[in-house]
């Protein structure tokens, strides 16, 4: 069996299979945290410099008809729902752009009735006027249904896993479409099929063992690019966080293993994006931006009508790094990065 | 001289505008680098471009604007993006650059040759980021391609002239400039596309990603003048066998 320093020693000249995947996530390779945090800051930046790109979550509504133990969406919760109206993205959308984002996320719980197609269609034809970069993380959709949104600029779909453990699945999805876990899993064949350009997959550490949530993940990944050799792909590791009515998990992930999956998929995928949101706290993002992260958002509001609006309270989790987008940019140029606002055509899309 | 559509550029270096800390340094290392020829993402411009800081640098610099339409999958998308770029830049010089597989980024020669030709009937200056394939960059010069952009290694890669064997042939075949694009990680291996051939090189991640961009610059514009000096000064012929200094058969006519 190789060494796990022989394996981090091959990475990025070599291309690491899931067996050295496995090996990089084993409690072993924490003692080699370091040697791995120093060769996936070197393989980042020789793949996309000092630079980091940086996009914001556009909540358009938070109804939803499932029942998710994590979600403070969840319909059982007694929040008071909203959905922006075409009135009220663009206010959002003019909050944001004087910020100075161009690639945005746009994000809702799930409703196909309220919030379904038709909505889809109108919200791109206002977002469009503002960003270039519009990515999508919403109910999974048909591949007709994201062929159509792609013609009006959609350009990356995220569409998380949270599990694929099943009976974890089964024990944190209780009601609503989001039940069926097949029509999830298949979600990036048809998002790929429809020539997106970005799928951005991920698990929600803390529903299961994370180790082998990661490694399936990376499995996934893997078929996806075997299959669909024109597709962007990204990933992101999100922690649970605490919500309305939310769980307390005995998975939770610390912050040492944080850092030990994103310098073991940045050894075991060199080119692949990682994301990271406002979930993390501050000073945990300052020192994960050199280690393997390619995008971040910045000064996220996570209830719908936030940015215009900052006193409205119906968030989806609690984001833990509350600094402005122009505090972080700040940041990054401190640490040598250059903040990438624009990195995208609306003409590719 | 490099002559490229009837421009000439005492600079063989050309470099790139991503990657760097932060828009100070580009231009630091770009200006010691001594390029006159800089590509730069039209991805990446802001549209409102007057706030765009990169680009205030690079008009700082008086350089030549080369922009690249990276991000573009289809001959389709790469002619779109040109034509913006001729727009916002008022230059009708254009890096083709499609790539589809976002993974190693290597160019699609069947988009890249179509999208050439129609870009060449559009009156642009047409330099296109190409395999090294000699039959493909002969393809490109009979469609009116003004230079033509063999890989090294892929974009980024550091690994140097991987494909070597064929730039020779690339070189050899080519009547418009060959600029080697990509791979380039080191000085030595600039030097050795220039000892190949190559008309100029093209380095963006090496100089960019150094530990030290400005002086890193430095030392790709030292070596491709002493490549070319070398050139011009003519390489003594090297030999896989040891020639003996005093005949071995000087002997047969004084027996």
């Amino acid at each position: 069996m190789t060494g796990i320093r022989d394996i981090i020693a091959k990475a990025g000249s070599t291309r690491l299979d899931i067996d050295d995947l496995a090996q990089l996530l084993s409690k072993e390779a924490a003692q080699h945290i370091e040697l791995m945090a120093a060769t996936a800051a070197r393989l980042t930046r020789q793949r996309f410099g000092h630079t980091m790109r940086l996009f914001i979550p556009l909540y358009l509504s938070n109804l939803c008809a499932n029942d998710c133990t994590y979600c403070g969406f969840s319909m059982s919760n007694a929040i008071k729902r909203t959905t922006l109206s075409m009135d009220d993205l663009h206010k959002e959308c003019q909050a944001l752009k004087q910020q100075g984002f161009d690639s945005v996320l746009l994000v809702a719980g799930e409703h196909e009735r309220k919030v379904g197609m038709p909505y889809f269609r109108q919200a791109f034809a206002v977002v469009s006027q503002y960003f270039s970069h519009i990515a999508l993380e919403v109910q999974p959709l048909a591949k007709d249904d994201y062929a159509e949104l792609r013609g009006y600029g959609l350009a990356a779909v995220y569409v998380y896993q949270e599990t694929y453990q099943r009976s974890a699945y089964d024990k944190h999805h209780l009601r609503g479409n989001k039940t069926d876990m097949q029509w999830r899993l298949q979600t990036p064949d048809r998002v790929a099929a429809a020539g997106v350009d970005k799928i951005g997959l991920g698990v929600l550490l803390g529903l299961a063992d994370w180790r082998e949530d990661a490694l399936d993940c990376a499995r996934h990944l893997r078929y996806l690019q075997q299959h669909y050799w024109r597709s962007r792909y990204s990933m992101a590791f999100p922690r649970l966080r605490p919500c309305a009515g939310g769980i307390n998990s005995e998975h939770l992930v610390d912050d040492k293993t944080l850092v030990q999956l994103i310098c073991a998929f940045r050894l075991f995928e060199p080119d692949l994006e990682l994301t990271l949101s406002t979930r993390e706290p501050a000073m945990l993002r300052d020192h994960l931006m050199p280690l393997g992260i390619t995008h971040m958002s910045a000064g996220s509001k996570t209830q719908p009508g936030g940015y215009a609006d900052d006193t409205i309270a119906l968030e989806q989790f609690a984001t833990s790094d509350p600094r402005s987008a122009k505090q972080v940019c700040k940041a990054l140029l401190t640490y040598g990065f250059e903040p990438i606002w624009k990195d995208w055509q609306r003409e590719f899309a | 001289m490099l002559r490229i559509d009837n421009q000439n550029f005492s600079s063989h270096l050309l470099t790139g505008t991503g990657k760097f800390a932060n828009a100070g340094l580009m231009s630091e290392a770009i200006k010691a680098s001594g390029s006159e020829l800089v590509t730069l993402a039209l991805k990446r411009i802001e549209q409102a471009h007057q706030q765009d800081t990169t680009l205030r640098e690079l008009k700082k610099l008086g350089v030549r604007l080369l922009p690249n339409t990276s991000g573009a999958k289809t001959a389709k998308e790469a002619v779109l993006a040109a034509q913006l770029a001729r727009d916002i830049l008022d230059t009708n010089w254009v890096k083709l650059e499609i790539h589809p597989d976002p993974k190693y980024l290597l160019p699609d020669p069947v988009e890249t040759l179509q999208a050439a030709k129609a870009l060449v009937a559009k009156g642009f200056v047409v330099l296109p980021y190409c395999p090294a394939d000699p039959t493909l960059c002969l393809r490109l010069q009979e469609v009116g391609c003004a230079a033509v952009m063999p890989l090294g290694s892929p974009i980024g890669s550091n690994q140097g002239l991987q494909t070597r064997d064929f730039l020779r042939i690339i070189v050899e075949q080519s009547q418009v400039p060959v600029i080697v694009d990509a791979g380039i990680g080191a000085p030595s291996h600039a030097a050795e596309a220039f000892e190949i051939g190559a008309d100029a090189v093209l380095v963006n991640t090496a100089i960019a990603t150094a530990g030290d961009p400005v002086a890193m610059a430095k030392a790709f514009r030292l070596t491709c003048d002493a490549a070319l000096l070398a050139r011009q000064a003519q390489l003594a012929p090297s030999k896989s066998q040891a020639q003996a200094s005093s005949p071995l058969t000087g002997f047969l006519g004084a027996v």
